[in-house]
């Protein structure tokens, strides 16, 4: 059969496994919809719960507004797919195009997208962990947890990991009045994401609501009553705080142990994949049939040096959903490369933060509009001369203009005159981001090398 | 009714809070709040929020695309 021959057949009556049904799965069957594809679609998903939305539960759900039940993301179109939610992936054969589930099933598929994401980095020491009181927040059960015992008015809740999510729950936490102590072990929130100028004007934020942020510190251990209820933690400067709630925000892990032995190239680093979306396998080989999308992929972007870059973004999800499943039932010729513009954004402490580019790429930033003191400005990013990232509080509307220099790389400092410039807009300043080898919760964006053959993309063992 | 808006797009032109205040509330100056299932009485004051969007940030689920979920372990068309 000839290979147009083949595509045809394909998108006619051929099988598609989607392995994650959060929201990169879902838009990617919905795509495969838009795109004409009437074979047999089928979604596989750990969670027993249909695609929900994940944002508004560090926001909307823990301060009361929104029930956690209430966060299904809306459906663009109907996807006509068999769901088989609550039965989580265990392994892939690529030989024999077939994925095995937990119930002991398999199906087979003749193209496969893989969007099965991260889940929460739980507290390293087990027993800890169980404690009562205890959280990670990435589930929608994880929120329903939280909220419930959030309204349950504890004296004091601890937050671990001062990246935004446990900022987002910090700020949560003070609108509802609760006492909430921050530990984080970089020098300022947002760090790994923002850079030092920036985490600085976070920590303002956060002290100024009336956080207990304590930076440059470890959180050695947690300690329960009898009970098995968690009522103490202890820091790395000696000193130790009653707690009711811990809330672990430590970053996230890639769901990428079922893949170990499949020979797919996948690691805690994520699955690597081609501007096409087309996974490579531990070879540095190019696969034909199985794509990758949303925050377990990596991927070269040309903006940034061709960098492997793996991006926990919503927008990104969505838009690589879109071009991977786009490029799963198109041939070679018509395929469409995922050039997304890394943004993100972020509500805390009554401030919309938001981001365009990669930050953690910069050397410099420059205010460019606005004021650090009064927390509503607008930075832009440098990396050897030229505009990498721009970062606002409370300044969106410019955001745009900044993506276009970005996407020009135009250069850093910018030789533009700008609205509302301040006297601590004239020079850039060092960026200050931290070591990327001392261990964080890290940046929501992953620089990981050039090369997809890198041994520790599929060699590295797991790491706690 | 579902909904979900991305915030990405969003500039906090708040034209959905005076269009829709019982579903989009501005927190702060420029941050967005919003109930993702809101009530169908809302349906029409949801479509002029989405419509007056100057970003086209809002995606309201279509009627007919509804009700299209899994439950835990079922194989099912939805």
């Amino acid at each position: 059969m000839s290979v147009d021959g083949y595509l045809e057949a394909f998108r006619r009556s051929g099988s598609i496994v989607i392995v994650g049904a959060s929201l990169a799965g879902l838009r990617a069957a919905e795509a495969l919809r838009d795109e004409g594809f009437t074979g047999t679609l089928t979604m596989v998903g750990d969670e027993p719960h249909e695609p929900y939305d994940r944002p508004p539960l560090s926001k909307q759900v823990l301060l009361g507004k929104v029930p956690a039940d209430h966060t299904a993301l809306p459906r663009r179109r109907a996807v006509d797919a068999q769901w088989r939610l609550g039965t989580a992936a265990t392994g892939l054969d690529l030989a024999g195009k077939r994925v095995s589930l937990a119930d002991g099933d398999a199906v087979e598929y003749d193209r496969l997208l893989i969007a099965t994401g991260v889940r929460a980095r739980p507290w390293p020491h087990e027993l800890e962990a169980d404690l009562d009181g205890v959280f990670v927040l990435r589930t929608r059960d994880d929120a329903a947890q939280l909220h419930h015992r959030l309204k349950a008015g504890p004296h004091r809740v601890l937050v671990i990991g001062a990246g935004f999510t446990g900022s987002e729950i910090a700020s949560a936490c003070r609108e509802r009045e609760l006492p909430v102590t921050v530990a984080e072990r970089g020098a300022a929130p947002l760090v790994g994401a923002l850079g030092g100028v920036v985490g600085e004007v976070a920590a303002e934020l956060q002290r100024a609501h009336g956080v207990d942020l304590r930076c440059g510190v470890q959180v050695t251990g947690l300690e329960g009553d009898s009970a098995g209820r968690v009522r103490r933690a202890h820091f790395s400067d000696g000193t130790a705080v009653e707690v009711e709630v811990v809330v672990v925000a430590l970053g996230a892990t890639r769901n990428t142990e079922w893949l170990a032995d499949s020979g797919l190239g996948a690691g805690p680093r994520g699955i690597a994949c081609d501007a096409g979306c087309r996974a490579f396998d531990v070879r540095g080989i190019v696969t034909d049939d199985v794509f990758v999308a949303g925050d377990v992929a990596r991927s070269p972007h040309p903006l940034f040096g061709y960098q492997f870059l793996s991006l926990e973004h919503w927008g990104n999800a969505v838009a690589q959903a879109e071009i991977a499943a786009h490029n799963m039932v198109s041939a070679s010729t018509d395929r469409l490369p995922h050039l997304w513009m890394p943004s993100f954004w972020s509500a805390q402490f009554g401030v919309n933060i938001k981001s365009v580019g990669v930050p953690p790429m910069a050397d410099q930033i420059l205010v460019t509009q606005g004021s650090l003191a009064e927390h509503r400005f607008t930075a832009a990013y440098g990396y050897q001369g030229r505009v990498i990232a721009a970062v606002t509080f409370d300044q969106a509307k410019w955001l745009d203009f900044y993506e276009r220099q970005i996407e020009q790389a135009a250069p850093f400092p910018p030789e533009f005159p700008t609205v509302d410039r301040r006297p601590e807009g004239m020079r850039p300043v060092a960026a200050g981001f931290p070591d990327p080898s001392l261990p964080s919760h890290g940046p929501t964006v992953t620089l990981s090398g050039h090369s997809p053959t890198d041994r520790r993309v599929s060699f590295s063992p797991h790491r706690a | 009714m579902r909904l979900v808006v991305d915030l990405n797009r969003c500039q906090g032109y708040a034209q959905c809070a005076f269009l829709a205040p019982e579903v989009f509330t501005m927190h702060g100056d420029e941050a967005l709040m919003y109930d993702p299932q809101a009530d169908d009485r809302q349906r029409e004051n949801v479509r002029r929020a989405a419509d007056a969007c100057p970003v086209k940030a809002i995606t309201v689920e279509p009627e007919d695309a509804a009700a299209a979920g899994g439950k835990a372990g079922a194989s099912r068309v939805g």
